[in-house]
């Protein structure tokens, strides 16, 4: 199959291994990934601040660049998120009769990374290897606009030398939600307080999510506590091989 | 603990009360405990529920279809109910409702109230304007009392004295029932609180309560409880005045047959509630022989006109949102400046001043959706955040002031980045280069950024961020399929 993956605007920039990993996942699957260059924001940072005039543009810009794709890999559930909740409304909002029919042909193409795997491709077992101790964090996006329900977790019972421990509160928001961090720092800080105990109480050595914003926001918290508890993406698990790692 | 009454016109703004409130760990823990406690009831009682969802769609299709048509199941509402004997009144807004409910109770030859708890009365603060008018309220739910007794505000719509733990109601009932030996099981407190409330019970002659739902078919008002004590305040006074929301319509008798399922359950997490009251005007043989009801607007209709957040109005004030709530979860109620707490206070306290104080309520959300998940009518309620957010900012960057609000201009300046790629890339080097500054080091020889300035500052207070990675993906990619920029 050829899968045009959208990077996303923060994994591009901060987080250009997970990229990497979705990429070799998807071609030792055996298929071909083909990435549109003029792709840059879902536009959900506008849309959720409440900025929805400056969002607009980007949700364009997105059909532009991937209407003619068989399918479109995502790895971060809150822009999938974005794209199924509100793409639709935003494009019936102005009345824009071909934006809203190319939304509407679009969107079924559209897969969070996990997702493609386990609905689209029907897989649970990717070939990986990784000889660690990690918790799944679910991601509020993954877990409640996708229902992604066990899909991620499927996935990862498949890694060999994986051990995989339960999170406590799985379904509790890590306290990220975009400018929220900034804008109720305190509140923020004291709901990803208690994911970091959480994740500590585990006593994995990797916490994993299907969306590195989250990630980023706990390994801020781990990091800043000198835990010595890693955060990575769950491509990047997914990527890993045994005669790489051994 | 809130001194004053819950008032959006001069509460602080969100983060400041959240950030004074997160600093006392017993109402933290208090909170985190029932919150806790009321989520495994729910979720034990609705788990069994092989209907659920339809229950839930077909509570949002009923409301949905009665905001629809308000005005007309109001006016049916009015004539079913003057023909039962009861006497319709109508409040535009919190200060006419006031008047009408004090003068009523003046009327009524009482200088006393036995009221149910109502998040109506509350709202409008009704308590204050009858004692202004020499009228003393005596607040019967036990929750309530605690609240009255110690002087303290509501912090939840169902358990408004979630935040005080058996300790503390044992030390307000001490002082101001005079009873020094009071133990603190909740066998002695609910003794305590009945032998003040029967007193009053077959004393006062005047009650006053709001209403869960008004019946359109019917003309019936029904209140549900948990204690019995509401009944009692609407069947032994003579004169019973209730206030209600318009917003608080059911078309027919037989919705009520999905509302009574979805509310207990989404609220205590009861299968029933255990009194359920339904009266239709007044009966000359039993009961109270007059009976009033208050039909309150208070910013509703101009809720019902904006169709993004019309949604607002199907809330049937249960609560669970509340209680899913991990923003309520850590600051409790009062830091929401309103007696309407948690997210769906978050919604509706803004719309009740028609945006014009409690700005900050939309953001106090990470968007997380636990809301919308246990919402027994389906209200959206990230939606209406995410519309309410556009309205502040269309608000605040309207004008002159919305030139130097700074905020906008990194937003503005961003979706402008966004909207090209060259812009795009560019920006991604320029990042690179305005944060080595700030880059220190770590023991592993990583790259960490601990201190952010101006408003980024909130996220380096607990947080650390990696930096920059020398080449984006898309360098990569270009690199390796051999074609470069």
């Amino acid at each position: 199959m050829r899968v045009s993956l959208f990077i996303t605007c923060y994994n591009d920039t901060l987080f250009p291994s997970t990229g990497k990993s979705v990429v070799r996942v998807l071609e030792r699957l055996g298929h071909t990934v083909d990435f549109p260059r003029g792709q840059t924001c879902c536009g959900q940072m506008h849309w959720n601040t409440g900025y929805q005039a400056e969002a607009l543009p980007l949700l364009q810009r997105f059909v532009d660049q991937f209407r003619a794709a068989e399918v479109v890999v995502i790895p971060s559930s809150s822009c999938v998120a974005m794209m199924r909740d509100h793409y639709p409304k935003m494009a019936a909002e102005i009345d824009d009769v071909r934006l809203t029919a190319d939304v509407a042909a679009l969107l079924p193409k559209v897969f969070e990374f996990s997702e493609f795997l386990t609905k689209r491709l029907g897989l649970e077992d990717v070939g990986a290897y990784y000889p660690h101790r990690v918790t799944y964090h679910a991601s509020c996006h993954g877990l409640r606009s996708l229902s992604l329900g066990d899909g991620p977790l499927r996935l990862l019972k498949a890694v060999r030398g994986i051990d995989l421990v339960a999170l406590d509160r799985v379904e509790q928001c890590c306290g990220f939600g975009g400018t929220f961090a900034v804008k109720n720092a305190a509140v923020s800080s004291a709901m990803l307080e208690e994911k970091i105990s959480a994740v500590l109480d585990t006593g994995a050595d990797a916490c994993t999510a299907c969306d590195n914003s989250c990630l980023m926001h706990i390994q801020g918290a781990l990091h800043r506590q000198h835990t010595g508890v890693r955060t990575l993406h769950l491509a990047d698990i997914l990527a890993g091989e045994e005669e790489v790692q051994a | 603990m809130s001194a004053g009454p819950l008032d959006p016109k001069t509460a602080p703004a969100f983060p400041m009360a959240a950030k004074a409130a997160m600093g006392d760990s017993q109402l933290r823990s208090n909170v985190r405990h029932a919150t806790d406690v009321i989520q495994a009831k729910r979720a034990r009682v609705v788990d069994e529920m092989p209907d659920w969802q339809a229950l839930r769609e077909a509570g949002k299709q009923i409301r949905e279809h009665t905001m629809r048509h308000l005005d007309f199941y109001l006016e049916q509402f009015e004539a079913n109910c003057t023909r039962a004997g009861g006497v319709v009144h109508w409040a535009r807004d919190a200060a006419e409702a006031r008047r009408i409910v004090v003068s009523l109770v003046k009327a009524s030859g009482s200088d006393e109230v036995i009221k149910i708890k109502s998040m109506t009365t509350e709202e409008i603060q009704l308590n204050a304007a009858l004692e202004a008018a020499g009228i003393q309220p005596y607040e019967t739910d036990l929750a309530e009392l605690i609240i009255q007794l110690g002087q303290d505000q509501p912090s939840h719509i169902v358990v408004p004295a979630l935040h005080k733990n058996r300790q503390q109601i044992r030390e307000i009932f001490q002082r101001t029932m005079h009873l020094p030996n009071l133990g603190d099981q909740p066998q002695d407190l609910a003794d305590a609180a009945r032998l003040f409330l029967r007193e009053k019970f077959l004393r006062v002659k005047t009650g006053v309560s709001g209403a869960n739902f008004l019946i359109a078919e019917t003309g019936g008002v029904c209140v549900v409880e948990s204690e019995g004590n509401g009944r009692m305040c609407l069947t032994l006074p003579e004169t019973l005045i209730t206030i209600a929301g318009i917003d608080k319509v059911l078309p027919r008798y037989q919705d009520l047959e999905v509302t009574l399922q979805l509310l207990p359950r989404s609220a205590t997490g009861e299968r029933m509630n255990p009194y359920n009251s339904i009266w239709t005007g007044v009966d000359p043989a039993d009961g109270p022989r007059v009976f009033h009801i208050v039909l309150m607007d208070n910013a509703r209709t101009e809720i019902l006109a904006d169709e993004e957040a019309r949604q607002t109005l199907n809330c049937i004030r249960c609560g669970a949102c509340q209680n899913a709530c991990p923003v309520y979860r850590q600051t409790g109620g009062h830091a929401y400046g309103s007696v309407y707490a948690g997210p769906i206070g978050a919604i509706l306290t803004p719309q009740l001043q028609e945006m014009h104080h409690a700005q900050s309520l939309p953001y106090a959300s990470s968007l997380c959706g636990a809301c919308y998940e246990v919402c027994p009518v389906k209200i959206n309620i990230p939606e209406v955040l995410i519309h309410l957010r556009n309205k502040v900012v269309l608000q605040n960057t309207s004008g002159i002031a919305g030139l130097f609000d700074v905020e906008a201009a990194a937003m503005k300046a961003m979706a402008a980045i966004f909207r090209s790629e060259r812009r795009f890339r560019a920006a991604q080097r320029l990042g690179r280069i305005a944060e080595t500054p700030l880059v220190r080091k770590d023991e592993h020889g990583l790259g960490w950024i601990s201190w952010l300035p101006g408003m980024l500052g909130g996220w380096s207070q607990t947080r650390d961020l990696r930096e920059m990675p020398k080449e984006t993906f898309r360098d990569w990619w270009e690199k390796r399929s051999g074609h470069d920029n």
